[in-house]
Order: C-alpha cells, then sequence, then structure tokens
C-alpha cells in the first residue's frame, strides 16, 4: 500500500533544498525531497562561475559553493534528500509514483506537495532553425554540463545563438577551455543576459555580440560546418543580402528556459500561458489541492538568491497548510493581479487579502526596454505603489514587495503596469 | 578623460561614469554602492577579474575551482594555463588548495565543491 | 585475403533491406546485408510519416498499389512475431471544396479496384464528430479504417535483428565502390574489402541508381524528393486521432497531419526534388509551407509546441513505380528500385515478391530452425505501474531514470546499446529507445547517454557520435 509522509518536495536544486529547509524549520520533519540526479544542487552543480550569493549570503559565491550552503543546512536538520530518485507522476489527490535504482516504484500519498523541478531550455527544434541536422549543436546548459562535469569540450570554433546568460557564461567558459568564439547573435534588439555578464564574458575577451541576427542555415551532414547568420527586421525576419556565413564545429544555442511543468500537468494544474509555470495565490499554492510550487518551475528567475527566497515562502507555506488543518479562516477575499501596460506576467495570479500574513512579494517581467519609466501598482485609481526607475528590460525580473497594511481593506483587483516616461 | 562602463560587481550593472586622470579615477558617478566605486577606481588602474574553471581530478572528473580573490585581468589566461596542468587527489572540500600562488599572482586556486572519491 | 561468399548480397539496410534479409533468412542462404552508414535505417526510413497506408492512393494493377495492399494486411501478424509498435488508427482524406467531393468518389473507387476494404465517404457531420479539429471548410472526408501507423526505426530494426538471429550477417560503415560480374555471379568491391555473392539485391534508396550503373546498363534515375516536417511535442498528440490527408488541389499536393505512434503530432512533407542526395536539410520556406497547409485541414495545432522539425528524401524513380526486377542482362541483380511512398507500407510485400524473384533463379530450401520471432527492448513508459515495479526488482537498472521527458531508463539504453545490432551512436539509442526524442530533445539525457556509449564501445566521451 501507499506510504504516506507529511511533505514532499519534487526536486533537489535551490528551490527544493530552501523549500526543504524552510517547511523543516516551520515544524514540518516528516519531509522528504526527491531529486532525480545522483546528488542535490541542481543546475548549480555546473554552474561553476561566481555570481551567486550577493543577496542570501552578503559574498559572492559560485554555483557549488551556493548549493554547498544549504545543502549543510539540509543535513544539520536531518532532512532526507532521496537521490537517483525520478517522480514520474503526481495525482490531484498528492498521490506520487517515483522510481529510483535502490527502493525501486513506490507509491506515496503526501499531505503537501511542493513542486520544485526547475526549467529546461529550448532545444533547437522549438527554435525553428532551418538546415541540416549535424552534431555539434547543443544548447548552451547541455555543453555546460559536459565541459563542467564530464570534462569534454563539445568542439573549437564556437558560434552561440542567443544571449542568454547561460550563453554568455559558456562564451567565456568555451574561451578560457581554449575554443574560440567567434560570435554570439540575439534575435531581439536587446540582450537576454545580465549587463555584467555581456562585460565580463564577452567584452573581456572581444567577443561580438549581434543583435537583431540569427541562424538561417546550417550546413554539415555529420558533423557542423558552418553557420549562416542574418540580420533580422523588427519583426525577427531575415533581412535578405544581410546573410554570411561563419565556419565552426560548434554552435549552442542560449535561446530561453521553459519551467519543466511535465509533473504539474498530471497533477491536473492550471498553467499560466505567459510564464508556462502553474497560476499560483500569494501563498504559492497551486490550482491543486495542497500543491505549491517555487523556484524555476513556476516562472524562469535570472537569480538564484530570488529562488530561495520564493521557495522558503513556499515552505513556510506548505508547513502552514499542514499545520492549519481544521482549523478556520477569515472569510476570504479573493482579489486578481493584473498584468497591466508593458507587463508580461504576474507572480502570483491571485491573492487572499483576508488572509494575508507575509509581505507579497509580486513578481513579473516587463515586455520590452523602458528608460526613465514608473513601475504602478494600482487598485482602479489607488496607487498601492510606485516606483521610478532609470531602466527595465525584459532580461531582468522585477520584484515588488507589498506589506500587509499596505493591502488592507482593497477588494478589487490589483493592476500592476509601467508608465512610460521621457528619456 | 571621462570613462562610461558597467559595474559587474553584481547583477544590477550600474551604468558608471569614470572621471580618470593619470590612469586614476578622480570621481565615479552612476553607481548605487560603494562596490561600483571600488570597481570603477580598480578598473581605470589594474583591472582585476574572478577566475573559475575546473581542475582535473585523479578520478578522471573535472572538479570546479576559483581564485580566492581576484586576479589581475591580463594574467587569466596564465591562471588557467597553470590550473589545466594540475591534478587534485580525492576526496576535496571546498576550500583545499588546488594551485597555491597560481601565476605568480599570490592568490590561491581554491577548490569549490566537496567531492568524494 | 580471399572474398568471402554468399548467396545473397543485399545492399542497403533501410527498410527495405532489413524487410528482404529477414524474409529470405527462413532459407537456407548465406545472406550478408551491406550498408554505408554505421546503422541501419539511415536513410530514407528514418525520415518519413511513419504511415501504413490503406493502399486507395495507387493507380490499380501498379506494384505500389499491389504491395501497398498486401504489406498493409501482413502487418498484424508481422507486428506481433517482431513485436513492431503499430496502430491501425485510420485515416481521412479531407476535402474543402463542394465540387471536389467527386474526387473522394474517384478515390474511393480506385480503393475498391485496389481491394482497400471497409473505405467509405463521410458527411460533413460525420467527419467533424469523428475529428472534431477539422477545419470549418472540410465538408466531406474518405475514411479508410485500415490504415496505420507505425513506428518505421522499431520496424526496421525488428526486421535486421530477426534476420541477423537467423543468420544473415551485417556489414555496416561499408561503403560498395564496384560490382563487377564474375563466374559465380558478383564480385563486390567494399571501403572493407570484396565479397562474392550469387545473387546482389539492390536495396540502395536513392544511391539506387547509382548501385545498378555499377554493373547493369543504365535503366533508370532516381531523384532525391525531399519532404520537410515538423514534429510537435505528445501534449499536442491528440489534436487528431486519424491520418488527415488533403485532397490535391490547383495549389499542390496537400500535406498530412498524423499522430505518431509516440503519441506526437506529426505534420508534412513538402516535395522538392534536389541533386544532392545527401541533402536533408529542412528550409525556412519549407517549414512555412507546412505550417501553411497543414492549417487548411486541421484547426487548433499548437505550432508553439514544435519539438523538432527534421527532412527525409524519398528516393523516386522516373519511370513512376516501384521497380522491382531481375535485370534482364545483369542475371542474379535485383533491383529493388524507386521506392517512395508507399514503400513502409509496402516493405513487407515487397519482401515477399523479392523472395519470389529469388525463388525463380534458385531453389529456397526453408529452415528448419527459423526463428520467427523477435523480442523488442522492453519500454518501462508502456508498462503498468505493477510491471514497472516487478522489472525494476528484477534489474535495477530500470529504476535509473536517464531520458526525463520519454521516461528511459538505464536498463532499456543498456539494452540498446548491449543487444545484438544494438546501437553505437545517439542517434541509434534513441530511436531504439525514444530516449532523447521528447521535448528537450536529448539536452537533458545525451551527456549520460554519451557516457554510457563510451564505456560500451571503449572510447573516450568525446569521439562519440550523434550518428553515422
Amino acid at each position: 500500500m501507499a506510504e504516506h509522509i507529511s511533505l514532499a518536495i519534487i526536486g533537489g536544486g535551490p528551490a527544493g533544498l530552501a523549500a526543504a529547509v524552510a517547511a523543516y524549520d516551520s515544524g514540518i520533519t516528516d519531509l522528504v525531497i526527491f531529486e532525480r540526479d545522483s546528488e542535490p544542487g541542481g543546475i548549480l552543480n555546473q554552474c561553476i562561475h561566481n555570481g551567486f550569493g550577493l543577496h542570501t549570503f552578503k559574498e559572492e559565491l559560485t554555483g557549488p559553493e551556493y548549493a554547498a550552503r544549504f545543502i549543510e543546512q539540509a543535513k544539520e536538520r536531518g532532512i532526507n534528500c532521496e537521490t537517483g530518485s525520478m517522480v514520474l507522476s503526481i495525482s490531484p489527490e498528492r498521490e506520487i509514483t517515483v522510481v529510483s535504482r535502490t527502493k525501486g516504484l513506490r507509491i506515496i500519498q503526501a499531505d503537501a506537495v511542493i513542486l520544485a523541478m526547475g526549467c529546461r531550455e529550448r532545444p533547437r527544434g522549438a527554435l525553428n532553425i532551418p538546415g541540416m541536422r549535424p552534431q555539434g549543436i547543443y544548447t548552451a546548459g547541455t555543453a555546460q554540463k559536459l565541459v563542467n562535469c564530464e570534462g569534454v569540450m563539445p568542439g573549437k570554433e564556437v558560434v552561440i545563438l542567443g544571449s542568454g546568460d547561460i550563453g554568455l557564461i559558456m562564451a567565456r567558459r568555451m574561451t578560457l577551455e581554449g575554443a574560440h568564439v567567434k560570435l554570439v547573435a540575439e534575435l531581439m534588439p536587446y540582450s537576454g543576459g545580465l549587463k555584467r555578464n555581456i562585460v565580463q564574458c564577452l567584452d573581456d575577451y572581444g567577443i561580438p555580440l549581434l543583435l537583431s541576427h540569427t541562424v538561417v542555415d546550417i550546413k554539415g551532414k555529420r558533423k557542423l560546418e558552418g553557420v549562416t547568420i542574418a540580420e533580422v527586421d523588427s519583426t525577427g525576419t531575415p533581412i535578405p543580402g544581410t546573410e554570411e556565413f561563419y565556419e565552426c564545429d560548434t554552435l549552442l544555442l542560449s535561446c530561453g528556459l521553459i519551467p519543466e511543468n511535465e509533473l504539474s500537468l498530471t497533477a491536473g494544474i492550471t498553467i499560466n500561458g505567459a510564464t508556462n509555470g502553474p497560476v499560483v495565490d500569494e501563498r504559492l499554492a497551486t490550482s491543486a489541492e495542497g500543491i505549491f510550487a517555487c523556484g524555476n518551475v513556476l516562472h524562469v528567475h535570472d537569480l538564484v538568491d530570488f529562488v530561495s527566497e520564493e521557495a522558503a515562502r513556499a515552505g513556510r507555506n506548505a508547513a502552514k497548510y499542514i499545520n492549519d488543518k481544521g482549523k478556520k479562516a477569515n472569510a476570504p477575499v479573493l482579489v486578481k493581479f493584473i498584468a497591466g501596460n508593458g507587463v508580461r506576467y504576474t507572480v502570483p495570479c491571485t491573492a487572499d487579502i483576508a488572509n494575508i500574513e507575509e509581505d507579497i512579494h509580486l513578481r513579473f517581467r516587463v515586455r520590452n526596454v523602458y528608460k526613465g519609466c514608473t513601475i504602478k501598482v494600482c487598485e482602479g485609481k489607488n496607487v498601492l505603489y510606485s516606483k521610478k526607475k532609470r531602466i527595465t528590460v525584459p532580461s531582468e525580473m522585477e520584484d515588488i514587495v507589498l506589506k500587509p497594511d499596505m493591502l488592507a481593506g482593497i477588494d478589487g483587483d490589483i493592476t500592476v503596469s509601467i508608465e512610460e516616461g521621457s528619456i | 578623460m571621462t570613462r562610461n562602463m558597467i559595474c559587474i560587481g553584481c547583477p544590477m550593472g550600474c551604468e558608471l561614469t569614470v572621471e580618470v586622470e593619470d590612469g586614476k579615477a578622480v570621481s565615479v558617478t552612476g553607481n548605487t554602492c560603494g562596490i561600483g566605486k571600488k570597481y570603477a577606481e580598480t578598473e581605470v588602474s589594474a583591472p582585476t577579474r574572478m577566475v573559475t574553471s575546473t581542475v582535473m581530478s585523479d578520478a578522471g572528473k573535472p572538479v570546479p575551482v576559483k581564485t580566492r580573490s581576484q586576479v589581475p585581468k591580463d594574467k587569466i589566461f596564465d591562471v588557467v594555463r597553470e590550473i589545466k596542468s594540475a591534478t587534485v587527489r580525492l576526496p576535496v572540500r571546498i576550500g583545499d588548495v588546488a594551485v597555491g600562488n597560481a601565476a605568480g599572482t599570490g592568490v590561491d586556486v581554491i577548490v569549490t565543491k566537496n567531492t568524494e572519491a | 585475403m580471399s572474398a568471402k561468399e554468399y548467396d545473397i548480397a543485399i545492399i542497403g539496410a533501410g527498410v527495405v533491406g532489413c524487410a528482404v534479409a529477414r524474409e529470405l533468412s527462413r532459407y537456407e542462404l548465406g545472406i550478408v546485408v551491406i550498408d554505408k552508414e554505421s546503422d541501419v535505417c539511415e536513410g530514407t526510413s528514418k525520415a518519413n510519416s511513419a504511415i501504413i497506408h490503406g493502399g486507395f492512393d495507387a493507380e490499380p494493377s501498379t506494384l505500389k498499389a499491389k504491395l501497398n495492399v498486401r504489406g498493409n494486411q501482413l502487418m498484424d501478424t508481422l507486428s506481433k512475431e517482431l513485436d513492431i509498435p503499430f496502430l491501425r488508427c485510420g485515416a481521412m482524406v479531407t476535402c474543402r471544396e463542394e465540387a471536389e467531393i467527386t474526387k473522394l468518389e474517384e478515390l474511393l473507387e480506385r480503393g475498391k479496384k485496389n481491394g482497400v476494404p471497409d473505405m467509405r465517404i463521410l458527411s460533413r457531420e460525420e467527419a467533424h464528430e469523428m475529428e472534431p479539429n477539422l477545419d470549418d471548410r472540410v465538408c466531406a472526408a474518405l475514411y479508410c479504417p485500415t490504415s496505420g501507423i507505425v513506428d518505421p526505426f522499431a520496424m526496421t530494426v525488428a526486421f535486421a535483428e530477426n534476420a541477423y538471429a537467423n543468420d544473415a550477417e551485417f556489414m555496416l560503415s561499408t561503403e560498395v565502390t564496384g560490382i563487377s560480374k564474375n563466374e559465380t555471379g558478383f564480385g563486390i568491391s567494399t571501403t572493407k574489402g570484396e565479397i562474392n555473392a550469387g545473387i546482389v539485391i539492390n536495396c540502395a534508396g536513392v544511391y539506387a541508381d547509382k548501385i545498378h550503373d555499377m554493373v547493369c546498363a543504365p535503366s533508370f534515375k532516381i531523384t532525391a524528393r525531399r519532404g520537410e516536417y515538423m514534429l510537435l511535442d505528445r501534449s499536442a498528440g491528440d489534436t487528431v486521432g486519424k491520418t488527415i490527408f488533403q485532397l490535391p488541389t490547383k495549389l499542390g499536393k496537400g500535406v498530412l497531419v498524423t499522430p505518431t505512434i509516440h503519441g506526437n503530432l506529426l505534420m508534412g512533407p513538402t516535395a522538392e526534388d534536389i541533386d544532392d542526395k545527401e541533402d536533408t536539410a529542412t528550409t525556412r520556406d519549407g517549414l512555412s509551407t507546412v505550417r501553411a497547409k497543414s492549417a487548411l485541414s486541421v484547426r487548433n495545432i499548437p505550432y508553439n509546441q514544435v519539438i523538432t522539425s527534421f527532412s527525409g528524401l524519398r528516393a523516386t524513380a522516373d519511370t513512376g513505380d516501384f521497380i522491382i526486377r531481375e535485370d534482364s542482362l545483369a542475371k542474379g541483380f535485383i533491383d529493388v528500385a524507386g521506392i517512395e511512398s508507399p514503400g513502409l507500407s509496402s516493405a513487407p510485400a515487397i519482401a515477399e515478391y523479392v523472395r519470389d524473384i529469388v525463388g525463380g533463379i534458385l531453389t529456397l530450401n526453408e529452415k528448419k530452425d527459423f526463428i520467427p520471432t523477435r523480442k523488442g527492448i522492453t519500454l518501462l513508459a508502456m508498462l503498468s505501474v505493477e510491471k514497472r515495479a516487478e522489472l525494476i526488482k528484477q534489474n535495477p537498472a530500470y529504476g535509473q531514470m536517464i531520458c526525463r521527458c520519454s521516461q528511459v531508463s538505464e536498463g532499456e539504453i543498456a539494452d540498446s546499446i548491449n543487444r545484438p545490432l544494438g546501437a553505437t551512436t545517439l542517434d541509434g539509442v534513441k530511436r531504439r529507445t525514444g530516449a532523447g526524442m521528447g521535448r528537450c530533445q536529448a539536452g537533458f539525457c545525451s551527456p549520460k547517454v554519451i557516457a554510457m556509449l563510451a564505456e560500451k564501445l571503449g572510447i573516450p566521451m568525446s569521439e562519440v557520435k550523434k550518428n553515422g
């Protein structure tokens, strides 16, 4: 028969670890992290570069060091992290099917579940890049895993499509490992990665970044021989006559991340089309009773520090959900958060104003680059929050803290929008 | 002389304006915090960077490492070359020295991941 | 070094070559299958619509018509004997203009003449009820219930493995460089040495004319006709339940929209004659054509769920029909050429047809110990929870998941590498197990699969190949 646990956390990366620690500290000790890899840490294990932890630990750590801090915290508490365990499905009633080499196939009933499966990279197929399909085309993250964890260099002459942070980081990494990175092409007129990474990963090594460019053809039957790059117009369509061929043996793709919600779908959870992650309320609770979500499975983050913070909230809320079973709450006052002008999405999507205990972190991304703008959070004409920004860019997540007292008495929908100002 | 640069001290990426005289920063604007000022001052005189890489272990798998602190930017490739010619014996712990005084910079290269044999 | 002697040399290890090898392996014959690629199923067989057609499309009395209908009939037995995933999901030919319903009737008549059973014309209402995602303008359809979908890799691999189990030999990574007549039959020069064979069977796909011309007078030309496809994630797989064809219109031949045996949604192909027999590139124009045309018969296709696009080369003969015959001058040289659509559907029947030609040249003695069945790789994702649990208990490697998208375990991947004629490349593993075929397109599992292949093959990880 099914085993029973209080809390199941799916994924032992930064989100799962932080959620577990916070849930434990909120009194839930009967919890298990299910991690499919052979060790906890998730994607941080392959992110050997520095730049993590300035918010959380007030110092700059590498990915494995940042992970180690949380692994240590989990260890100190005796939290059970089952590695080599892959969850195959979660029922809406929180019955979890999990397989592992050592324990076989099990079905486990959990009182609450935290989804922390992370995200995956957009592959070539999803980008519809035409051409041949030779060896030598990798997503940047796969190449990162090969180089940093296996010690295998995918190639010597490299072109990178997409200026997401992993692509930029890999441009530097491949250069330091002796490869020649010819260029980074970006479809959009702005970079998809952090400015600091343009400076320290591209500019430092003289690697050109071609904005508004994309790969229009791939040459090579067995092995990649080269790619054709063309400039694109404002609709992203290649401009004839601008094609240029670059010989290379490696093409890395850093063209966006997609929350990995296959398991969420097995539980019948409603997905937000704008984030590809679950629709959640201010507690980070999904549409399925007792199932919470945090980290990159909820929406793609740029900074692991924000993941940890968000995951800890999910951990506390899941613990509260378990501890408060049977307790009476205030009659709910549900309001919606609406992505207004210039805002692509918000997380959370709703809040129960009558039962808020913690600050609400309202996170969102803007649609475009806006200079000299104002972020406004309004309920109708009532301005709840307003902040001037020198610049906002789609590649950087915005994070607004709404305190419970700011929301007292509100019962209408809350709109977040960008007011464009003069530059 | 005026130099514009982007601070790499944290993910904010502040756009700095630096007034430089005789290779020294005399004023820094655009920064949000002290890190920006310090970055600009070093960047115009003697730029430095952290180096992260992997060192081979005796088990044939790479182990991640970093320089304990920043090294002169023009020494990056020398540091990497020394890391590539070194090997470490497992197990190693975070902070273990993989390469001492890398490329004569006076900075040690240390392990960043606890790795079992 | 003296040449190796065989009764039969089959050139080409695609679905046709492997089906012929399997059929002939029933008899007391020394058989070798030669292919220039490092795996079976590397040419036309790997990139096509993966359909077992009903057989109503080809002109009556052509080989295409006869062999398609017979091949379709053979699939039920074959899929059981050889453990080939196959589903008779049915097909519809959709019509968007009232005036063109007569064309559906013509197709129906042709199908009847060809011996296709149970076909009928569906009214607008019937068609839309059967397939709710048909485009609104579809006003009638021809329904063919015997049409099916198959895994073409599994089918080719199954034929090959069963032929191998019945003592057929395979020389892969071996290119035929010349053929000459000699006293006992033919001398075949390859990149791996000389072979003598009494009978040569030319199943060389797009290269069949080149192989033919090595020893025979030129009598046909094969053109590579490229077809581009888009494959959507499994989440889009139930957009349609049947293969949806389009009636050809003045705007040209339509494209099909079909579920695949793995539960994905497949759309294509385009048709473009090209000079380079290796040019399997996709193009911007081709993919946008696939997209535009598929929307003519099916609505609500979630194009944002595309996981990959690919193109395949059909081996189109200038004669219009399959060319399956013994050469009139070079006796003992059998061409199996121009096997374009419906080649996959016809392959089992082509094998019988070729057997009969061989039987006219020499006496066929049945083997007493012929093994008619073959067991495929046990795919965890296809098993019930109980069966999975049991399998993992027996072999813990089945509890170690390697590919998260298709839920493929280490056990299955090890099986695909270790079995006879096993995978030696990433693509080989993918085609046998589905690992890397899912929505992340091997981003997650490839480092692990590369490590497993490297260990088995005894080579560094950096030398493990994607294909060929």
